[in-house]
């Protein structure tokens, strides 16, 4: 029997890509090992019926992802959506994740609910240190994951500068299903298998804001703008509301027409 | 309220007891102003308070304005009011940048309206004027370690910028 045993562990390693395949060895092993209590028919049949193989770190995961203890923490206006998202409307026991902790050291997933100032920074930082592993963090909302419309001097832009966030959920403030949403993709991530995100599924690898100096303007781009806006500037100035006038054709910026200055583009303006 | 007749009626009375210390006022929207030399405030301060028939008592807020690019730039308003008569009057210290490591300076109120102690704080976190003589000046809302005065006019905006279509001339260079 052992013998047996090494011979199929050998010719069908258990990293096979064919998933049928590889449920077909796990079957075969758990029949080995259930071998001797009970042989034959009998056998089969309850490996065929009772018994469900599977890998250790697979139903670890499966069960933090369907157990997982936020942590009771609001930030700002974020944090009223984020409440009623324990409300039996939207009801997030449904994921299992229903029991907010109100001690860091009980929680595994902080909620960043709103704009992060830099005096609060430190305290998030801190409290997020002090959650156990594993953990993660949904940057909730505009604010937290990149400083909103507070792009001032006391706003921290995107709290992740100073803590690894897993998933950004956007909205001002997102409602509660999009909270919902962004929680069931960090279970997907839990389980370990994340969605690819829309960069990947739409080949747009290269527009990240750092890779954006790194991007050269192609001649033939070069060119197509500066055709667009002569005939733009042909047309004569657009008028706003009408149809089909031709509008201001963006180009790069060191062909870009000249541009009035403020106190010129304000000076018929009421301010 | 006094109405504008009643603030240079007061203008008038204090610049007898206190001359050279009020340098303008004005009624606007509703609001009587005193313009007031920032050396002698404490001097107003204490005459409207304590002169028969001012007593505006109550300081109800202390806050610092940055007129840039006027001159002088910085101004520092007292709002004091009269709760018998609910009367208002607003004295504005005007003081002058006085250069890019120095800050401007005026004489605390905190000792004779204990109100003002975290409102000049707040003054100072914001703004960079300096109150002397107050007991504890230091920042008050924002970290005891940041850099720089962030209402001033001149203070960068920081963050990032945000596109919309009306400020995509302003900000170039993000589409490529």
């Amino acid at each position: 029997m052992e013998v047996k045993r090494e011979k199929i562990r050998a010719s069908l390693p258990l990293d096979e890509p064919d998933p049928n395949k590889a449920l077909h060895v796990r079957q075969v092993r758990a029949r080995d090992l259930l071998r001797g209590d009970i042989e034959g028919v009998d056998l089969e049949k309850v490996v065929e019926e009772a018994v469900l193989t599977t890998r250790l770190d697979k139903v670890l995961n499966w069960g933090r992802a369907n157990a997982v203890f936020p942590a009771t923490f609001g930030l700002a206006c974020c944090a009223i959506e984020m409440m009623s998202v324990v409300s039996p409307r939207y009801d997030i026991a449904r994921f299992g994740a229903e029991a907010m902790r109100a001690s860091p050291r009980q929680a595994d997933m902080l909620i960043l609910s709103g704009r992060v100032s830099i005096k609060m920074a430190p305290v998030v930082r801190r409290l997020y240190d002090q959650m156990l592993e594993p953990k993660w963090v949904v940057s909730m909302g505009a604010c937290s994951s990149s400083g909103g419309m507070f792009s001032n001097y006391a706003v921290v832009q995107g709290a992740d500068k100073f803590l690894p966030v897993d998933i950004h959920v956007p909205g001002c403030p997102p409602r509660p299903e999009a909270l919902l949403y962004g929680f069931n993709k960090l279970q997907r991530m839990i389980r370990g298998n994340p969605d690819i995100g829309w960069r990947t599924r739409y080949s747009a690898h290269g527009t990240e804001e750092w890779a954006r100096d790194l991007g050269k303007v192609t001649d033939e781009a070069r060119d197509a703008y500066a055709a667009a806006r002569d005939i733009a500037e042909a047309a004569g100035p657009p008028v706003s509301g009408s149809p089909g006038t031709p509008v201001d054709v963006p180009g790069p910026p060191q062909e870009r027409v000249a541009v009035p200055s403020k106190p010129e583009r304000d000076a018929g303006r009421f301010i | 309220m006094p109405d504008a007749p009643g603030l240079e009626l007061i203008r008038a009375d204090l610049n007898e007891a206190h001359p050279d210390a009020i340098t303008g006022s004005y009624f606007e929207y509703g609001q009587a102003c005193l313009i007031c030399d920032p050396a002698k405030i404490r001097d107003v301060l204490a005459w409207l308070r304590d002169t028969p028939g001012q007593e505006y008592t109550f300081l109800a807020s202390v806050h610092g304005v940055d007129y840039l690019p006027a001159e002088p730039r910085f101004g520092v308003h007292y709002e004091l009011l009269n709760m018998a008569r609910v009367e208002r009057i607003r004295v504005r210290a005007d003081l002058d940048d006085p250069g890019h490591d120095k800050l401007p300076e005026i004489p605390t109120v905190s000792d004779e309206w204990p109100t003002a102690d975290h409102q000049e704080r707040e003054v100072y976190d914001f703004f960079g004027i300096v109150f002397t003589g107050h007991p504890d000046l230091r920042r008050i809302l924002m970290p005891e370690d940041y850099v720089g005065w962030p209402q001033r006019r001149d203070f960068p905006m920081g963050g990032e910028p945000v596109i919309f279509t009306n400020t995509e001339r302003d900000v170039p260079g993000w589409y490529a």
